[in-house]
């Protein structure tokens, strides 16, 4: 035993000593991206530049922001690389990202109709995304259900409990879904819509990969996602549609250099690279499937392959506000996890009783019961704080800690839950007086 | 853990020795439990904005409902755990432990599987074959039109919960009934006592401190668990509560914390509970028979019986890595009760990294369980056998790493030590030793509740015939105490070892580049792409038969030695 454990750190030591032994070409990357990802520019890379070697550091994207707040005496990460806009921001508002002004030129100033590039130059979009609706062909046969095709859809009563999403305050990209719609629909009508979604909610996972992993197996039938998780379950054989709903938005996924890099030459070259023609390539692979930022490329794209550059959807897409959404981020997060995500019983409750009385209704309409049915919808989908408030400074003070005392998070976030809890219940109630008067 | 009652203890003063061992374990704890975690948890005693200090978090804690229900929520599934991991736990136990029964060596083993859960995609077998639209739901319905919703809420964390720890109650259990002496067994059988009476009134109540090492630990481990809740969306739960708060993006809410507060308070609680519950007993036995209890023979029937039931445990509880087996040979398997096609290309895809990932995780995991086995030992004979001031702190402070979430302990690290810059300028945190002392500290209660069963069992008139036949106190504990409690030890050692090559939350953070990377990374990184799956799947199955190949040989070698000391008498 004593000597099998002697070997064994003996031959850690030795590993340790090779691992330290490397030519100083060493770019250390931190992302959230898989091996599928990573490991095609990391070969593409090393052989356009010869002596830089790439490590490759794989955290979620809230553990990678954590990581390199916490570490930052002594850095030693040079690149920070994920799809999440708000991470960027929230890491160049630590002052924690380097700027930099790429070689490559030519590449377009937005997509869709967000800026591709931190207008500071702080971060650089590489590849764009695009939200929307992912669905299991098997899960929606065997079910008889339709593909959804918009935001709205998911609302109606069919999908009721088929549909799974990534909650907001865990998962940047869906947190952006939300603010798109929001943005695109109104304060009000758009958590309308965004309940009127959650009664139908199978699950709310704490992770975005959780979504698309659910769908692919068969798990639930339809997730709200970006769009190259669903590209590239499909090159990998999985069952899968996706759809563009029609008010979204493409964003760029991101890479920016850390402050202090201690391999800065190295870190320029992978952005150079990145952003090269060369490495857009790599985004075609089967496995990745993103769309790429230099529109050339588009003529190297499999068949069907969505061009937010031509593709007249993408140009009708909604103007993306990131200021606005910048202000209230983490009151949206906040609202859709205890009006949503933690009261899903109680949501799921109300909405199952007001499509029976929808349905019931539509056999046998009743203005007496159509005015209860109303207002049941109304309560259900009140909200305990306006738009002008969520974005306040009192409001936002109580999630960020700032200098001045102000309400806690834990009572508003309370306040919110209680109001959530009695207006479900009530709109439970008034739905299934409706269906008394009807039946 | 207040334990001491049990026997009357001599009142020996304390001799330097142990006054040594106690501040040396005392300063270990404190450099790398106490202060990394204290650095992140002391948020939660802080007022927001002034930073002073106050309680105000912990009333806002107990006037959310939120947090009430979770709370009440955890402590339901925790106890509804224990009781079915009890059920799965003692038929396997008993069989193996007082029956001739060929293939104990196997079920000891199998039974032991279950603990080693690859992160991800243990999650993902489950969902394929219990979840809605799993294996056994799609069947059902084609069938017969029904589902059963064995992975939805609480009922669901209690069915996975329970399949996943009962080898804490079996492994804990098993020691204990191989410990417990013959002459006991036949004094009761001469006094007339058989059957089932015999287990109930004498062989069971002299178990007892192995069944509680492993109810308690099963319970404290359920309440603190977040890997299981999250993985079936049901967040309701205070474990999950934390870690959803603590790991958000750009939010600075103490409620993380205070929860982390409370859920140590908890485990500490059941903990100490376990002990009242011993207190005032004696479970030792002096003279040591060999072998254990008598094992009798199985009757033709019986022993088919006996097969049936321990083949159909076997396979409910191997399920999720049976589910593994089949996703790592999957082509695509989707709303299908079986994959659509089988492959091998996806052990092709992880050959040439796994064994670097297998090296890093065989070197971190036996040396955290080493350092678990020797420090767990040494609190466990300081409590038990010493009077020394502060033992029974070392005690509540090691449990209390099992309420600490991972990723609280990996932020401790990184705020303590990096800061720390070694002579080449890399700071401290990022040497992979690092990653061996936060997995050691993460699984150091389970080492230890297996020293303290093993030290019960262990009569102290042993001791002192050999003291008085003019023995030192080392070579006392040397020759006698050691010895006595091999089984315990490797229990204890095995159960650290084969949990700490699975863990991730604790390593994500510390991890700092590929080639120090244990296999619970290497299986997170595949984990996150549609086509990762079945490397992944492949990964885990590899990690699977390596810990199971580890634990497989210390069992060997403890029935080896126990036959040799049967043989011997």
């Amino acid at each position: 035993m004593l000597k099998t454990i002697a070997a064994a750190m003996l031959m850690s030591a030795a590993f340790i000593v090779t691992a330290h032994a490397q030519d100083g070409g060493k770019v250390t990357i931190v992302t959230s991206f898989s091996k599928d990802v990573t490991d095609p520019f990391k070969a593409g890379f090393e052989a356009a530049n010869p002596g830089f070697t790439l490590d490759v550091q794989n955290k979620s994207t809230s553990s990678g922001v954590k990581y390199i707040d916490e570490t930052k005496v002594n850095n030693q990460v040079d690149l920070f690389w994920a799809s999440a806009p708000d991470a960027f921001d929230s890491l160049k508002s630590k002052e924690l990202l380097a700027k930099f002004t790429p070689s490559v030129t030519g590449l377009p100033e937005k997509v869709g109709s967000y800026p591709v590039n931190d207008p500071d130059g702080f971060y650089f979009g590489f590849a764009a995304s695009g939200y929307g609706i992912m669905s299991n062909d098997r899960y929606l046969e065997a079910n008889n259900l339709p593909k959804p095709a918009e935001w709205g859809d998911l609302a109606k009563p069919e999908y009721f409990d088929h549909v799974a999403i990534a909650a907001p305050s865990r998962s940047g990209t869906t947190h952006l879904t939300i603010e798109t719609i929001l943005q695109g629909e109104g304060w009000d009508k758009g958590w309308g819509t965004l309940k009127g979604i959650g009664g139908n909610l199978q699950q709310v996972t704490e992770r975005s990969f959780g979504v698309p992993d659910a769908v692919n197996s068969g798990q639930t039938g339809i997730g709200i996602v970006i769009d190259f998780f669903a590209f590239s379950a499909q090159a990998s054989g999985f069952p899968v549609s996706f759809a563009y709903p029609s008010v979204t938005t493409v964003v760029p996924a991101n890479i920016g250099i850390v402050a202090n890099a201690p391999n800065q030459a190295g870190a320029e070259a992978f952005v150079n690279y990145i952003l090269s023609e060369k490495g857009q390539e790599v985004l075609l692979e089967p496995a990745i499937r993103r769309l790429p930022i230099n529109p050339a490329l588009y003529a190297k794209a499999p068949e069907g392959f969505p061009n937010p550059f031509k593709d007249p959807r993408f140009q009708s897409m909604i103007t993306f506000d990131s200021d606005v959404s910048k202000k209230r981020t983490d009151v949206v997060d906040t609202l859709f996890d205890q009006l949503i995500s933690f009261q899903l019983e109680n949501l799921k409750g109300a909405t199952q009783a007001i499509h029976a009385a929808e349905k019931a209704l539509a056999a046998n309409e009743q203005p007496a019961a159509r005015a209860l049915l109303d207002e049941a919808k109304a309560l259900a989908a009140a909200m305990p704080i306006t738009a002008e408030e969520a974005a306040s400074k009192e409001t936002r003070d109580a999630f960020t800690g700032g200098e001045e005392k102000t309400a806690r998070q834990a009572e508003l976030e309370q306040k919110w839950a209680a109001f959530a809890t009695e207006k479900y219940a009530a709109a439970k109630a008034k739905a299934e007086e409706a269906l008394n008067l009807v039946d | 853990m207040a334990l001491v009652a049990s026997v009357p203890i001599r009142p020996a003063a304390a001799k330097p020795g142990q006054i040594l061992a106690v501040s040396v374990i005392a300063l270990f704890l404190a450099i790398f439990l106490v202060i990394p975690a204290g650095t992140i948890i002391y948020t939660a005693f802080t007022e927001k904005g002034t930073g002073a200090l106050t309680i105000v978090n912990f009333i806002d804690f107990f006037n959310t409902d939120l947090f009430r229900r979770s709370f009440f929520n955890s402590v339901y599934v925790s106890g509804m755990s224990v009781v079915w991991a009890s059920a799965i736990a003692l038929p396997l136990a008993v069989l193996t432990t007082r029956f001739d029964f060929r293939g104990s060596l196997v079920i000891q083993t199998l039974g032991f599987v279950p603990l080693i859960m690859p992160p991800f995609v243990g999650a993902v077998a489950m969902q394929l074959l219990f979840g809605r639209n799993g294996t056994v739901n799609l069947l059902l319905n084609d069938w017969f039109g029904i589902r059963i919703p064995f992975m939805e809420g609480l009922n669901g964390v209690i069915f996975v919960q329970s399949l996943h720890y009962f080898p804490f109650i079996l492994i804990n259990l098993s020691t204990s009934l191989r410990n417990i002496d013959r002459s006991m067994e036949e004094a009761a059988q001469n006094l007339g006592s058989s059957g089932f009476r015999l287990f109930r009134r004498i062989v069971f109540p002299l178990a007892m401190p192995g069944y509680l090492a492993g109810a308690s630990l099963v319970f404290v481990k359920v309440f603190d668990d977040l890997a299981t809740p999250l993985l079936l969306n049901v967040k309701d739960m205070l474990a999950p509560q934390a870690y959803l708060r603590v790991t958000s993006v750009g939010l600075t809410d103490p409620m993380g914390y205070v929860i982390s507060v409370i859920l140590i308070a908890v485990s500490i609680f059941a903990m100490w509970l376990s002990a009242v519950a011993m207190r005032g007993k004696d479970y030792s036995t002096v003279q040591r028979g060999g072998g254990g209890l008598s094992r009798r023979k199985l009757s033709r029937g019986e022993s088919a019986i006996a097969y049936g039931v321990v083949a159909l445990i076997l396979l409910l509880v191997l399920s999720p890595h049976i589910g593994l087996l089949l996703l790592s040979f999957a082509t695509v398997w989707s709303f299908s009760p079986l994959p659509d096609a089988y492959t091998v290309a996806h052990y092709g895809r992880v050959f040439g990294e796994s064994s670097l990932y297998i090296k890093n995780t065989l070197i971190y995991a036996s040396l955290a369980g080493l350092i678990d086995v020797v420090i767990g030992g040494a609190i466990a004979y300081l409590v038990l056998r010493t009077k020394v001031v502060g033992r029974r702190w070392l005690d509540w402070a090691a449990t209390a790493a099992l309420a600490i979430p991972g990723v609280v302990l990996g932020i401790g690290y990184l705020r303590t030590f990096y800061g720390i810059t070694l002579p080449d300028g890399t700071p401290l945190a990022t040497l992979w030793v690092m990653v061996v002392l936060a997995l050691a500290i993460r699984r150091l209660p389970y080492a230890l509740r297996a020293c303290y069963a093993a030290l019960q069992q262990v009569s102290e008139s042993l001791e002192e015939a050999a003291e008085n036949l003019g023995a030192t106190k080392q070579r006392t504990i040397r020759r006698i105490v050691l010895p006595l409690m091999t089984g315990g030890l490797l229990a204890g050692f095995v159960t650290s070892f084969s949990t700490a090559a699975v863990e991730l939350s604790a390593t994500l953070m510390l991890i700092q580049s590929n080639s120090d990377a244990p296999i619970a990374y290497g299986l997170y990184v595949f984990m996150q792409s549609p086509a990762g799956r079945g490397p992944g799947a492949a990964l885990g199955v590899i990690a699977v038969i390596m810990v199971a190949l580890c634990t497989l040989l210390s069992h060997y070698v403890i029935e080896r030695r126990q036959k040799a000391l049967g043989t011997a008498k």
